[in-house]
């Protein structure tokens, strides 16, 4: 297990650009300034381009006047430590570790749209449930998308890690394979790739409920977790893409991935207002190591330090 | 949010109606509307801002001409503002170079480049060009396989390349390769890349400088959000980009994105992307993408995906027999609904439909593919006469087909209580009613009732 130290350093170096933008900008802002109405409307700037949305946005900054109203703050600096405070209570909900002890095997089902990070996210938590002494397999549920078994399958090379997989074919029969297949070797997790798909593709959303109904006719009670992927880049769509999936799929939880870029991941801010299904991990690098789970308070404190 | 904006564009329309000309005061709140749903949009702060400007500009002191509302004559302005920023007319590509001619793809990772380079394959081997694709993808596990097993789907010829491998070394080897073979287009795939890794931007600018490509193509996800802005002015800071490609278009994301896109590069908007057959790949119209942000559909992408898809042939023979008014038989229902799958069936139909329209027709009773084999079953389990004249088809036919098809009896008579409604259809489109016609069209697909 990586230290506590060296894992907050590293959320802050993935989150370093999201810091540039909401932390420079806004840090400057802040100063020693007194709060006036043009304060706001950067920090609404300053919120909006962060991909926080419209709504989320004006609810954070009302509640923020409260405060200032409420405690009566006057400088800036207290003014960010008041923000800090209103973001962590906002995204403290979604805040949930992934605890896989209570099935053998844990079955995970990860889904997403096209190009979210789904096999790259499951080489990631593969090596950080390793690192946790238990025994992983990976099923190539993706049948569809030319060599997306080869991907996983050099993942799990990688990690030392078995996959099931076959060229083409039914995912829903990958999946049954690899259920018993985990089951027969005493493995403790099972994590299922799906093929990339947009929301709109109803017959896809239609095909992905199957996979999941084959898992549960495999081993009753599962799938443990259903995860949905969701790239740190995207605008407001993933709010509609977390409802859809979740009215599909019925989600446990949600991994947030690439804010090893420019990207700042502010939509989570929205998704916590408008579904909030908690996020276990975020991606804040390439390397296999750097898939981290998320901590309310560090994200909120990488948002605006 | 397609809806949400025409929703809010409409309720604009409603408050400043009655007034003569427009002024400060009374597009004031309509703009800040404009910029909300511009926002929710995905259109990146710093370009809304430009535009509400543009717009206020244009707006300012003009007439409002005849019978248009304040309201309606602010809507023109905000759409054709709004095309004009995503460029005015659609850019083709640009070959005209001693061959071969090299295409560049560059983009974020998961921006879809790799599907894009096959469906790029495709579009030019249509246009008779003889086409090489290479990945310089050398990180991403399998992604050279990825790119041989598109090459192979499209019907081009791929160059092998392996992980082992200098980037510099294949694009070397494949250009002496190209040159051998007497190839028109080389179509070059590269790894995706942050915008902030200075060494990745380092190395596509140097593969950039080594290739000289006659085309530079950054590959952008429609659902992208604010960061848009921020990643296009890297990559075209690094890289003389010539044009965009926007994928993933058939998803329900407003594609704000194209906006910002546009407005931080310069480059025009070259294709669109939608969906991962390798048929998906239009001509940008900044004209219909404006229509579609503002939520009055896409009905001219639709008649030229119908007439791409549709064999013109057989068209024009059920054109003949709709404008008889009769002779529409399950032979040809059968034939249609085949059409209708091959323009990507009705989801990807329903999503170029104007808000309003698509609105009236409940997502989930829209069935996949399967659902139109079953019909196609029945229709094949009957013998030539019940399809020429289905009203023969009684008690102990419907058995037969039922069986034949392996169906209920139930099935049988919901196709051709189908069948009847469309060919009332057919006998309205004679009268060339296309409105009303949309709206029946609800209770004549299969699975919607």
């Amino acid at each position: 297990m990586v230290a506590a130290s060296s894992w907050a350093a590293r959320l802050k170096a993935g989150l370093a650009r999201t810091r540039a933008v909401l932390g420079s900008d806004v840090g400057t802002l802040f100063g020693r300034r007194s709060i006036d109405a043009s304060l706001f409307a950067e920090l609404e700037a300053a919120l909006l381009s962060a991909d926080c949305g419209v709504e989320a946005t004006s609810a954070l900054l009302e509640d923020l006047r409260g405060r200032v109203k409420q405690q009566r703050i006057e400088d800036g600096v207290a003014l960010k430590a008041a923000l800090k405070q209103a973001l962590t209570e906002r995204l403290a909900p979604l805040e949930r570790g992934l605890d896989t002890s209570a099935h053998k095997p844990c079955v995970i089902v990860v889904a997403g749209v096209n190009g979210s990070g789904k096999t790259t996210s499951i080489g990631k938590l593969a090596k950080w449930l390793q690192g946790r002494n238990l025994k992983v397999m990976l099923a190539a549920g993706d049948t569809f998308r030319a060599a997306a078994r080869e991907q996983l399958a050099a993942w799990g090379e990688r990690n030392g890690v078995a996959v099931i997989g076959q060229q083409g074919g039914d995912p829903g029969a990958v999946v049954f394979d690899a259920v018993g297949a985990a089951t027969a070797r005493g493995l403790d997790v099972l994590i299922a790739d799906t093929a990339g798909r947009l929301p709109t593709q109803l017959h896809l959303m239609e095909e992905i409920r199957k996979v999941k109904r084959v898992i549960a006719k495999a081993m009753p009670g599962a799938p443990h977790e259903t995860l949905l992927v969701l790239d740190g880049g995207t605008g407001q769509n993933a709010i509609a893409q977390v409802k859809a999936f979740d009215a599909a799929l019925g989600l446990t939880g949600l991994i947030l991935t690439k804010l090893d870029g420019s990207a700042k991941g502010g939509v989570i801010l929205a998704i916590a207002a408008a579904r909030p299904i908690p996020l276990l991990f975020i991606g804040v690098g390439e390397g296999i190591d750097d898939l981290q789970p998320f901590v309310a308070r560090d994200f909120a404190e990488a948002l605006v330090d | 949010m397609l809806d949400n904006l025409t929703a809010r564009l409409a309720r604009i329309v409603k408050t400043i109606r009655g007034e003569a000309r427009l002024t400060e005061a009374n597009v004031q709140e309509a703009l800040r509307e404009v910029r909300i749903a511009l926002l929710e949009a995905d259109v990146a702060l710093p370009v809304v801002k430009h535009f509400i400007e543009q717009v206020r500009v244009a707006a300012l002191g003009q007439e409002v001409i005849g019978s248009l509302t304040p309201g309606q004559a602010l809507v023109g302005i905000v759409h054709r503002e709004l095309a004009r920023l995503m460029g005015e007319a659609n850019a083709q590509l640009d070959l005209a170079v001693a061959p071969p001619a090299v295409i560049l793809m560059a983009g974020l990772q998961g921006s879809g480049k790799t599907t894009t380079v096959g469906k790029l394959a495709v579009f030019l081997k249509a246009q008779k060009k003889k086409v090489l694709v290479v990945s310089c993808d050398v990180y991403r596990p399998a992604a050279i396989e990825q790119l041989k097993t598109v090459a192979a789907q499209a019907g081009v010829e791929f160059f092998s390349s392996t992980s082992d491998q200098n980037v510099s070394d294949i694009a070397r080897q494949t250009l002496a390769y190209a040159k051998t073979r007497y190839c028109d287009v080389v179509i070059v795939d590269t790894a995706g890349r942050l915008s902030i890794d200075e060494p990745m931007m380092q190395e596509i600018a140097a593969l950039h400088a080594q290739l000289q490509p006659a085309e530079t193509l950054f590959v952008v996800d429609a659902m992208q959000g604010q960061d848009a802005v921020n990643v296009a002015r890297v990559f075209s800071e690094r890289l003389p980009l010539t044009g965009v490609v926007l994928t993933k278009l058939d998803g329900d994301a407003r594609g704000g994105a194209a906006l910002s896109v546009r407005h931080v590069t310069g480059k025009p908007i070259k294709f669109a992307g939608t969906g991962e057959k390798l048929a998906g790949l239009e001509l940008f119209h900044p004209e219909r993408m404006a229509s579609r942000i503002l939520g009055m559909g896409d009905i001219l992408s639709l008649v030229e995906e119908a007439h791409k898809q549709v064999d013109v042939e057989q068209a024009q023979k059920l054109a003949d027999k709709v404008r008889k008014g009769k002779g529409f038989d399950l032979e040809d229902f059968k034939q249609q609904l085949q059409q209708m799958n091959k323009m990507g069936g009705m989801a990807s139909l329903m999503d170029k439909l104007p808000a309003q329209l698509a609105g009236q027709i409940n997502p989930a009773q829209l069935q996949d593919g399967r659902q139109l084999a079953r019909i196609e079953g029945i229709i094949n389990s009957m013998t030539k006469k019940e399809r020429a004249q289905p009203e023969i088809i009684k008690a102990t036919r419907k058995r037969r087909i039922a069986a034949g098809a392996g169906v209920q009896v139930q099935e049988v008579n919901r196709l051709l209580k189908q069948f009847e409604q469309m060919q009332q259809m057919m006998k309205m489109m004679k009268g060339g009613n296309l409105q009303r016609m949309m709206r029946n069209m609800k209770g004549m697909l299969p699975g919607m009732r």
